[in-house]
């Protein structure tokens, strides 16, 4: 089993439902967020590119966040899903500086908190919040180890690309492009 | 008691000494399930749902509050039967949660008073504001007639307080979202296909082979269904086309953008309509059936070549046939879009006409893939005696406009200013739902016409600019804590949804049925409001329909079979359309009738003048208009606007990313505060753009006071649309000044 | 024209617009964690050595500052938590990719030896406090406990070699280990810290000596580890000119950046090439006040720290 978001910017709007469902979801606290979106626009006018992002944590692979926690706060679940455990976590911030897509921040109670792919929800084999709100529908979420899934399919078809893939994190949310 | 994270954090914090021996060894023996239970679940546990329907927009999504255990509302989640959303809410409606928890609400009626010489508000009881407001009506009534009293509203308070005016005896009844927004499109489609586009637009966008957008920015707009249609039809391939100054987020998804000059979209349908009947593609079955006209929209079309056009536009040529081809191929499964925010440079009347002639060329009226046949279910009435007969009301505040057919907001400002010399006197004003302040242009002549009115009440959820201006601020409950009317709109199949309050109404505020009924009875129109509780109404009126309050609080959502028909014309089915001739009419003799152009012309608008941009506005996709700016979430996501420049304008005047600028208009109406500048190549270089509904100067609403400019700030002038009375708004040019023009006049 | 903004969502404090979440406690930890390992690795060498009356400020005198440097080291480290009730969380587990659960453990173990190592010259180097303290007269068993800790003393100097030289690399790795930060991330930031830290272990050895022989060769030793400093620092921004462009991106900010002046200016030619300037001249003979260059060399590393853990936060892939 290893989890993986798939999402079409050739569909986002960037209307960021995703971040505000996320926030109701898991009680995210009013200033932070647990996703975001970025806009890229290239070229010169009237030959522009716009690219719309979901951004959030990428569930690395290697995830230099867990390498670098010094409790085990911060670990890797079945399905390769990166959690922090808040009462284990002392807040010393090295995951934050540790991670090249800037998804943690320090919760105002001090531990430090960042997407769990909504972890909850998935237990009880409901999708993420954020997909499952997306009126775009440009959100895709499944199992890559799965090669008749969505997800799978999806990068078996289309072009994509990762984020900072050269910082070596081997991140399992793809942009198809 | 639910255990969220952050509580269990702050109990165990309390315990420590105790924790850390426990937690110590039972790391060295592995997990404990109950430390690990309680960090997982930073969700609460017990979640009850009721159903609603969305009032942060008016699409009305069908939508499941949860309530926590202890009453508070902790999201929204779309109903996945309802054909407005399918399941899925836009961000405003998921961030609804924050219009219930905006601690800036209004929490209790007041009263403007004078306290040392300073008009002030006093807070006050409902009895005593409501008997203050039921004295207005009388006096009103007394000395003017019942007419003089205007109702402004928008959303689901308006039809609550609709039936208290009808019933006092006042039909001077009108909406900003009329003549500010999608009234001349109803016109141009009205007087084409006799039949109003209407909301949600009965577009087949997921079924299309092509979409043509006019100026009109699905995604952000976050007109839920039709976004999420949008996104169907890339998914199915197909192709889009948007006409627009600005490299809006559509052009983005479209295979062809044609970045059009603002203000010449009329030359650019017309030549379209030359191409299609020139080069003899355009749908001449369907022509031949449904339309009449045609001969004379050829004549007319004859001259408007795409090199005609492309001086105008400066779209070229062959962008012009390529794209008209394309149409052509993909028809009838081809939607030119109504738009909805249409009143732009007030020959828009005349410009939705032109694109209900393209669409009745292309035959995409009643196909697939086109404009579907909509239908709804109507609603029946709860029994109450007739309503008196005013003796005017909106209609004649609208008379110089005969194809106006709802209120017109501008003329009953007209009225209020001449009241001592009109047949037609405007005293008293009732606003509901709607910042007047920020939602018409010409703020001065709004603010004159409040100046000159005996009595202005004010019934909002938030303190609003307008409610500065009130006799009387009224305190209503968000339609989460509220009974409303059964939606009921027009879609695919006609659908019913209900509103349940999730929680009761918190602080002092009361929903918009029970002000209406509270002012009827001591009007002594207690008969008109035969019920106790609104829950009432909506049972029997369920009931009628064959269901049940209890079974619409388990489903929210409930969808009927069609009875009008298929919803697309057969081949060669005979239809009549509701115009006169009972046809498509390419060529209006209603128009004729009255004077007006029986097929669209170009007129050439005014263009900004040497230092100025025109002011191009829009819809941010995480705001209604200025509604939603101080709401906490949403706020959150956007929390001001920027400027949008191109850069070879920055370049010119040196501006930076971020850089904080004021506007003066073409009159010299000066912005009230700064803007942020955006260098982007979004947007051309004779206009600039910024998202609607943004610097509120309103101190009370504590995140969204000063951030970011206002549009309507500096939309001081209008160009009326001779037809229906719409304000054309996007006539307004600004220079960017970089020194802040207040510098020496602060106090 | 490029452009790449956030539509929504962000702006968190400390992180947006550029990541701040390591401020001075952080520079300073590191800081004192150098000096701490430069000062318990020259007397432990030195002790081991048997030259611990010939160096008596290495072995003995200096080691005041060890404990002193580790405690407030931890403490500034404690108040930079933002979660610090659960500090404990540290000694349950040891996680070996992590140099902050390496720092930890090994901070737990050096501190009390530190302590010890101390306290076992304390009657020995500081007499006169003693005398004014009395301390071993009151509490009789320290005598006890003194000869024990003696007599072990071989073993802890044994113990204190390696351990001072995780500690002084681990300054430098808690840093590079980020490769999010690619200002941090490369290979020569450990040596490089090590190699500051017994600097300045040498340069407090220096302030603190009486004894001109003990001085002179501690010039020597500073001397040729500012040259292997400087060697260190060329190599790295080499290293950052031969990377991809985030590095190139990083190098900016030391070499033409805002950091420059204070990079060049305060530790490259105030903390290293000065010193080392003053340092030979003393050597060849001439009179210069040895002060001087330890102070130039305590401050410059002091600063070095600071200036790498602040503008390594600015350092990113995106955005």
């Amino acid at each position: 089993m290893r989890y993986a978001m798939v999402i079409d910017t050739l569909k986002c709007v960037g209307c960021s439902d995703c971040v505000v469902a996320c926030q109701t979801e898991n009680n995210v606290p009013h200033g932070f967020c647990r996703d975001w979106i970025t806009e890229a626009v290239s070229g010169t006018y009237p030959n522009i590119e716009l690219e719309l992002r979901s951004e959030r944590c990428n569930h690395c692979d290697n995830a230099p966040c867990v390498r670098c926690c010094p409790t085990g706060a911060s670990h890797i679940v079945e399905g390769g899903i990166v959690l922090v455990t808040a009462n284990e976590c002392i807040g010393c911030g090295a995951c934050i500086e540790s991670c090249p897509y800037d998804a943690r921040y320090q919760h105002p109670d001090g531990y430090v908190d960042k997407c769990t792919f909504c972890h909850h929800r998935l237990e009880k084999g409901q999708l993420p919040a954020c997909v499952s709100v997306c009126p775009t529908k440009c959100m895709y979420f499944g199992d890559l180890d799965d090669p008749n899934s969505e997800v799978s399919q999806l990068l078996k078809n289309r072009k994509y690309k990762t984020l900072a893939p050269e910082a070596g994190t081997k991140p399992h949310v793809f942009y198809l492009i | 008691m639910v255990t969220s994270r952050r509580k269990f954090i702050k109990i165990s914090a309390l315990g420590l000494g105790g924790l850390v021996t426990a937690s110590t060894t039972y790391k060295l023996f592995g997990a404990n399930p109950i430390l690990d239970a309680a960090v997982k679940d930073n969700v609460a546990k017990k979640l009850a749902r009721s159903a609603t329907y969305c009032e942060v927009c008016f699409w009305k999504c069908a939508a499941w509050a949860y309530t926590d255990e202890a009453g508070d509302i902790k999201k929204i989640i779309g109903n996945d039967d309802d054909a407005h959303c399918n399941g899925r809410l836009c961000p405003r409606g998921t961030g609804g949660v924050g219009m219930y928890s905006d601690e800036d609400r209004l929490k209790t009626p007041l009263i403007r008073t004078i306290v040392d010489g300073e008009e002030t508000y006093r807070e006050a009881s409902w009895e005593e504001a409501l008997d203050l407001i039921a004295s207005k009506f009388k006096e009103v009534k007394e000395k003017y007639g019942p007419e003089s009293f205007a109702l402004l509203k928008h959303g689901s308070p308006g039809s609550h307080l609709e039936h208290l005016f009808k019933a006092y005896g006042s039909d001077t009844i009108a909406e900003p979202a009329y003549a500010q927004c999608r009234g001349p499109r109803e016109t141009g489609f009205g007087l084409t296909f006799g039949s109003w586009v209407g909301s949600p637009e009965p577009t087949d966008i997921r079924d299309t082979k092509c979409l043509v957008l006019i100026g009109s920015h699905i995604g952000e707009n976050m007109h839920n269904s039709q976004v999420q249609e949008m996104s169907d039809a890339i998914d199915n391939g197909a192709t889009i086309i948007t006409v627009d100054p600005r490299f809006s987020t559509a052009a983005s998804k479209s295979k062809h953008w044609l970045p059009i000059k603002p203000a010449t979209d009329i030359a650019l349908l017309l030549s379209w309509m030359h191409v299609l009947i020139e080069e003899g593609i355009y749908n001449k079955e369907y022509v031949e059936k449904y339309t009449t006209g045609f001969n004379a929209l050829k004549a007319n079309v004859k001259p408007y070549t795409p090199e005609w056009a492309y001086g105008i536009t400066t779209i070229k040529p062959e962008e012009i046939r390529k794209t008209a081809r394309i149409m052509a191929a993909a028809a009838p499964s081809v939607i030119v879009h109504p738009g909805r925010h249409v009143v732009w440079y007030g020959d828009d009347s005349q410009r939705s006409r032109a694109i209900a002639i393209l669409n009745g060329i292309l035959g995409s009226w009643g196909n697939r893939g086109g404009f579907y046949f909509k239908e709804k279910i109507n609603i029946p009435k709860f029994p109450h005696p007739t309503y008196p007969e005013p003796k005017w009301g909106w209609h004649n505040l609208g008379e110089k406009y005969p194809f106006a057919e709802m209120g017109i907001t501008s003329e009953i400002i007209n009225a209020t200013l001449e009241k001592d010399h009109t047949e037609y006197p405007i005293k008293a004003w009732m606003v509901a739902g709607t910042n007047l302040i920020n939602t018409l242009p010409q703020r001065e002549k709004t603010i004159e016409a409040i100046n000159a009115l005996d009595f202005l009440v004010v019934i909002d959820t938030m303190p609003m600019e307008i409610t500065g201006y009130a006799d009387v601020v009224l305190p209503e409950c968000t339609y989460l804590e509220r009974y409303d009317g059964i939606r009921s709109a027009t879609n695919r199949t006609p659908s019913i949804a209900v509103r349940i309050p999730a929680v009761k109404p918190k602080y002092n505020s009361k929903p918009a049925w029970w002000i209406s009924k509270q002012i009827g009875e001591r009007l002594g129109l207690g008969d008109y409001f035969n019920y106790d509780d609104f829950e009432e109404v909506i049972e029997w009126q369920l009931n009628k329909l064959g269901t049940s309050l209890d079974e619409m609080k388990k489903i929210g959502v409930k969808n009927f079979e069609r009875k009008s028909g298929p919803l697309f014309l057969k081949e060669g089915q005979e239809y009549q359309f509701y115009t006169p001739s009972g046809k498509i009419e390419l060529y209006s003799q209603q128009l004729a009738d009255k004077g007006f152009d029986p097929i669209p012309v170009y007129t050439p608008h005014p263009e900004p003048p040497q230092g100025f941009y025109r002011l191009n506005y829009g819809r941010s996709p995480m705001h209604t208009f200025s509604r939603t700016i101080n709401n906490p979430n949403l706020s959150d996501l956007k929390s001001e606007n920027t400027l949008w420049v191109n850069p070879k304008v920055a370049r010119i005047l040196g501006l930076k990313k971020d850089q904080k600028v004021w506007l003066k208009n073409q009159n010299g109406v000066l912005s009230t505060f700064s803007i942020k500048v955006r260098v982007t190549e979004r947007i051309r270089w004779d206009s600039v753009y910024m998202y609607h509904g943004f610097g509120h100067n309103n101190k009370k609403l504590s995140r969204a006071f000063g951030k970011g400019a206002s549009d309507t700030d500096l939309i001081s002038k209008t160009v009326v649309d001779p037809l229906m009375g719409g304000t054309g708004l996007r006539g307004n040019f600004v220079s960017i000044l970089t020194e802040n023009p207040y510098k020496n006049s602060e106090i | 024209m490029q452009e790449e903004l956030f539509t929504s969502g962000r702006n968190i404090p400390n992180i947006d617009p550029s990541l701040q979440i390591w401020h001075w406690p952080i520079s300073l930890y590191l800081f004192l964690g150098g000096l701490a390992a430069g000062i318990l690795f020259f007397a432990a060498l030195f002790y081991i050595l048997g030259k611990e009356n010939e160096y008596p400020a290495a072995v003995k005198v200096a080691t005041i500052v060890p404990p002193i440097a580790l405690t407030i080291g931890l403490l500034a480290l404690v108040y930079d938590l933002t979660h610090p009730l659960y500090t404990w969380q540290l000694y349950t587990t040891f996680r070996i990719e992590s140099p902050m659960s390496w720092g930890a453990w090994v901070l737990l173990i050096t501190t009390p030896l530190s302590f010890l190592w101390t306290f076992s010259f304390y009657r020995d180097a500081f007499p006169k406090i003693e005398a004014k303290l009395n301390v071993f007269k009151k509490l009789k068993f320290l005598d006890k406990f003194e000869k024990f800790i003696i007599s072990n003393r071989l073993y802890i100097a044994y113990t204190l070699i390696p351990l001072s030289i995780i500690l002084g690399v681990y300054t430098g790795i808690l840093l590079s280990a980020f490769n999010a930060r690619p200002l941090w991330n490369n290979a020569i930031l450990g040596p490089l810290f090590l190699t500051s830290g017994l600097s300045t272990g040498a340069a407090a050895i220096i302030l603190l000596s009486k004894n001109i022989k003990e001085r002179h060769m501690f010039s020597k030793i500073d001397l040729a580890l500012i040259v292997i400093e400087i060697a260190l620092i060329i190599h790295m921004i080499m290293g950052y000119h031969a990377g991809s462009q985030v590095h190139l991106e990083a190098m900016e900010l030391l070499v033409g950046g805002e950091f420059t002046l204070m990079f060049f200016g305060f530790v490259i030619l105030l903390g290293l090439l000065v010193p080392a300037i003053l340092e030979a001249i003393e050597l060849l003979g001439f009179k210069v006040p040895v002060v001087v260059p330890a102070i130039l060399v305590i401050i410059g590393g002091l600063i070095f720290r600071f200036i790498m853990v602040e503008a390594g936060q600015l350092t990113r892939y995106l955005y």
